[in-house]
């Protein structure tokens, strides 16, 4: 054995099954680099048009502040200042709906995904069916035989527990965890905009459209299915005999799920907030629908800039890149977290 | 007092089970279910605004029918062409090929009522949207939203998938400065679709965009990207593949770096090529996640609309609006109807899509 490497070996053999040869590596990080640069230089561009003036922008391109053009603070000026508060409500908007509306999300679901781990559910099929059926009864009279609501639904009720305790003893076959669990996700399927239509009827009958909490309500109910998945997956991770030896010390189910369960699955909770908290913050369509002014979020906000004079590229610009700096400073920081919340889902699953 | 907490207490207990999942199912109840439900009504019935409120009629199936062969046909399906001899074989080999797979499917002697079933609307819906595909994408049709989003999807969830793929062979490899590349390839998965949609609107231009010299240089100055149909869906592609690679490749990425090291190595040692290394060990090591992956991807690239309602707003004309979009439209000109009835069409074809995904995935994990 001839411990003399040829130019070929030199440079396409590594010399350890730990290292990369020389040539592949160039060309990975040719590759790689290329890369970078495709996910880095719209965001440049983004910060590079932010400080041009319009005539900067409409003479073609200018790539580097300073040296072929003078920049300027001025759309940035007319953002915080000229706009002020017209920029600012959107801002805090955006915040509280996405901040309440992961928490509830989070707290809900995790609730729902410990007891789908722990806790046997074995509803009767007949019932279920019985009561989808009474439900479409009720809508059915509402709808077509223009029974008023509160009669509708307490005859839909008494029909429906009437039916229970007769008919629906008879009925053996039962539901399992696994299909509570699959029906919770498979939500995930429906298009927003087939159940976004009634929902905007539903909050304008109540008044509630163009509030925060008609965002809140229904961002909590889109995002639901993704935290009971993810955090179903978390807790069967978590080992039975804490909680055992808690319940035999008689503490009760709360207890043992605020004071034993939440506090151990504390990165599980993080990532999914986080996941949560961005789906939310860029949520776009269903704020499309149920905000117009007063609960107005950023992403409404960036699309409202293409105004009738064109679209305002340099405003544009300052106002996306306050909407991502949080993102991106939150993905920086946290990265570890969220791609854990990606991962839970998927690599397991 | 105290003995009247305790009973609470343990009452509370009991209902402990029904307290942690009912806030859940209401949730989801009220908040899917029940518009799903209303949203079936409002798809078969015309919406109209009258004096203090609105006015609902039934009309059955005329929305649905509105869009298959009425005055929205154009809109949802396309503008028919008509069929060149190549497109009239490619639609016989694809009508031959599912047939072989149906007669293998009969003599195999494992039949079952749900099989069957679904096997023959399989069938048909596979053969109607090659059909549909073929008819509208020649030179004389014109595709509708349909066949726009059902390209966006396959397109894009196949190549976000290799180019993640590729992106997470390369980072597994032990080299300094992968955590760099991880964290910056993560990047566009944060920013808000609305955003990149502006941001790709501006990038494209070919008068102020960034890459202007280089089309000038090809002769392409004067060509506005986004007035062109195919050239404007591509870009709306481009944008959204900007987005969801990093989706890919982070999970692909850690699947990698889940899979033992040792075979690996083992391999190597024996002197095995770096494409049978991925063929035998790798790839079978990663295909189950490879699976949920598309499928979730699968699932959520049906709802695209942030992306041509922004960057194109659906144009030019319609060429690049999406169902999503197509239903916005609809629900804009207060035709409540016709747009619940794009919603639910968009719903059959997504639970079509994964259902079909997830059986075949499920056989080729089988023979694997």
């Amino acid at each position: 054995m001839s411990t003399k490497r040829s130019i070929y070996q030199i440079l396409f053999e590594a010399k350890s099954i730990d290292d990369v040869a020389p040539v592949p590596k160039t060309l990975t990080y040719i590759i790689l680099g290329f890369w970078t640069f495709v996910c880095l230089f719209p965001l440049y561009w983004l910060i590079v048009t932010s400080f041009k003036i319009p005539i900067q922008v409409h003479d073609g391109p200018m790539y580097f502040p300073g040296i072929d053009f003078k920049p300027s603070m001025h759309a940035w000026y007319y953002i915080f200042v000229d706009l002020g508060n017209d920029t600012l409500r959107p801002y805090f908007n955006t915040i509280i709906v996405s901040i309440s509306s992961s928490i509830i999300a989070v707290v809900i679901g995790s609730m729902a995904g410990y007891a789908l781990t722990r806790i046997t559910y074995q509803p009767k099929l007949g019932s279920v069916l019985m009561f989808i059926g009474t439900l479409v009864l009720t809508v059915i009279s509402v709808v077509w035989l223009g029974l008023a609501w509160p009669i509708a639904l307490a005859s839909g009720l008494a029909l429906y527990v009437v039916m229970l305790t007769t008919v629906g003893r008879r009925f053996k076959k039962s539901l399992h965890n696994n299909d509570i669990a699959f029906f919770m996700i498979s939500q995930r399927i429906l298009p927003p905009v087939a159940v976004v239509i009634p929902i905007y009827v539903l909050f304008q009958r109540i008044g509630l459209l163009d509030t925060h909490a008609a965002l809140i309500i229904t961002y909590t109910a889109v995002n639901l299915p993704i935290v009971v998945w993810l955090m179903r997956d978390f807790f069967e991770s978590i080992p039975m005999d804490l909680e055992e030896s808690a319940a035999l010390d008689g503490a009760s189910r709360y207890r043992v799920f605020f004071t034993i369960i939440l506090p151990l699955s504390k990165p599980g909770l993080a990532a999914t907030f986080l996941l949560v908290l961005i789906l939310c913050w860029n949520e776009y369509l269903i704020a499309l629908f149920l905000s117009t002014a007063n609960a107005q979020t950023l992403p409404l906000l960036v699309a409202a800039m293409n105004a009738t004079r064109g679209p305002q590229w340099w405003y544009m610009a300052v106002v996306i890149i306050i909407m991502i700096t949080p993102v991106i400073a939150i993905t920086i920081v946290l990265q570890r977290f969220i791609t854990r919340g990606l991962l839970i889902g998927a690599v397991k699953g | 007092m105290k003995k009247r907490l305790a009973a609470f207490s343990e009452w509370a207990d009991m209902r402990a089970p029904a307290v942690f999942i009912l806030p859940a199912i209401m949730v989801i109840l009220m908040l899917a279910i029940f518009p799903l439900i209303v949203s079936l009504y409002l798809s078969l019935s015309r919406f109209k605004f009258i004096k203090g409120g609105f006015s609902l009629k039934f009309i059955g199936l005329l929305n649905y029918k509105k869009l298959l062969v009425g005055s929205q046909q154009f809109h949802f399906l396309g503008v028919f062409g008509k069929l060149t001899v190549l497109e009239i074989g490619i639609l016989i080999l694809a009508a031959v090929l599912l047939i072989v797979w149906l007669v293998r499917y009969f003599r195999s002697g494992r039949l079952s009522i749900i099989g069957v079933l679904g096997r023959l609307i399989l069938t048909t819906g596979v053969l109607a949207l090659t059909w549909l595909i073929l008819l509208t994408i020649n030179q004389n049709g014109y595709p509708g939203t349909l066949v726009v989003t059902i390209f966006y999807v396959v397109f894009g969830v196949l190549i976000q998938f290799l180019i993640g793929l590729g992106l997470a062979l390369l980072c597994a490899q032990r080299i300094p400065g992968r955590n760099f590349f991880r964290l910056v390839f993560f990047f566009p998965l944060m920013v808000t679709p609305v955003g990149i949609a502006y941001t790709f609107r501006m990038l494209v231009d070919t008068t102020i965009g960034p890459f202007t010299p280089i089309w000038e240089f090809f002769g392409w100055g004067a060509i506005p990207w986004v007035t062109i149909p195919w050239a404007a869906r591509w870009v709306i592609l481009l944008g959204d593949t900007w987005q969801w690679t990093p989706f890919m490749f982070i999970v692909l990425l850690a699947a990698l770096e889940n899979q033992p090291r040792d075979q690996v190595e083992a391999a190597i040692v024996d002197g095995a090529s770096g494409w049978q290394i991925f063929r035998d060990i790798t790839w079978p090591a990663i295909i189950p996640v490879c699976v949920t992956l598309i499928l979730i991807r699968l699932i959520e690239a049906f709802k695209i609309i942030d992306l041509p309602n922004v960057l194109t707003n659906g144009g030019p004309g319609i060429a690049s609006e999406s169902l999503t979009l197509h239903s916005f439209m609809a629900w804009r000109t207060l035709d409540l109807g016709g747009s619940a009835a794009v919603a639910y069409m968009l719903l059959f074809i997504s639970v079509f899509f994964a259902m079909s995904f997830v059986n075949f995935a499920s056989h080729r994990l089988k023979d694997a």
